[in-house]
């Protein structure tokens, strides 16, 4: 779906709750699902003007794990220096910082490439715990 | 979207009833600062129950009303925080720049008001 706006964020708040709901994702992990695609469609509003994200569902590689996988993807700025951005707290606009930093810490695998001038992709999985 | 900003003795209490976009949050922050202002509180509880996600803007949102709000001269406290959103925010590191009082739920939010508001009338008369 398609992020250009505040309104945008929620809506694809809501379609990542549903999923992590519907896969049996516990209260706890559903609301760090949520707050990580919240961050991530926040960095795109706020720093790319326009992008997009991607929720669904994910299959380990080796096979045997589920789990969910939100990709977000924008043409906008790119980050200069991942590592700098990725340091808890650092932030040009209060916001970049915890928003990456954030979603990394709450989810289970974390990628992320971007380009100066070219735009980011960030690639966040969260597995289900098997009981 | 009209929040109601309910006026209980010398104290503002707002209840969030559901998620808000941007333009919301801007509007309820100033409907609250003049709110504050014109009938000149003293403490301001601000109930989040029905909140299912704080992320980070959220809780920089919710600092700056504090903040605000004490320069007006009213104290705050947030209720009403989820145990999921708790965890959700400590993770995510909001705790480090976070000066917001929090309580958890209405009654002992306007307890720890009146506490903090006779803690500082001392302070002011030592």
């Amino acid at each position: 779906m398609n992020i250009t706006s505040s309104a945008d964020i929620i809506a694809a708040r809501g379609k990542g709750r549903e999923l992590a709901m519907k896969m049996g994702f516990s209260v706890v992990d559903q609301t760090k699902i949520t707050t990580a695609i919240s961050e991530l469609t926040r960095n795109i509003v706020t720093y790319a003007g326009k992008g997009e994200v991607i929720i669904k569902k994910a299959e380990s590689e080796t096979g045997g794990k589920n789990g969910i996988v939100v990709v977000c993807r924008d043409e906008g700025p790119g980050i200069e220096d991942i590592q700098l951005v990725l340091k808890s707290g650092f932030s040009t606009s209060e916001s970049l910082g915890l928003g990456l930093s954030g979603a990394k810490q709450l989810m289970d695998e974390f990628e992320i490439k971007s380009k100066p001038g070219k735009g980011t992709i960030v690639t966040i999985k969260k597995w289900l715990r098997r009981r | 979207m009209d929040i109601p900003i309910l006026k209980i003795e010398d104290f503002l209490v707002v209840t969030i009833q559901s998620e808000l976009s941007d333009d919301e949050i801007y509007e309820l922050q100033e409907d609250i600062l003049s709110r504050i202002k014109d009938v000149g509180a003293t403490g301001l509880i601000i109930d989040i129950t029905a909140l299912d996600i704080v992320d980070s803007f959220m809780g920089r949102t919710l600092s700056n009303i504090a903040a605000t709000a004490e320069l007006l001269g009213a104290k705050s406290v947030v209720v009403g925080i989820r145990p999921a959103v708790a965890v959700t925010l400590v993770e995510l590191g909001i705790r480090v720049k976070w000066n917001v009082n929090t309580a958890l739920n209405l009654e002992r939010g306007i307890r720890l008001l009146k506490r903090l508001i006779e803690a500082e009338r001392r302070g002011g008369a030592s």
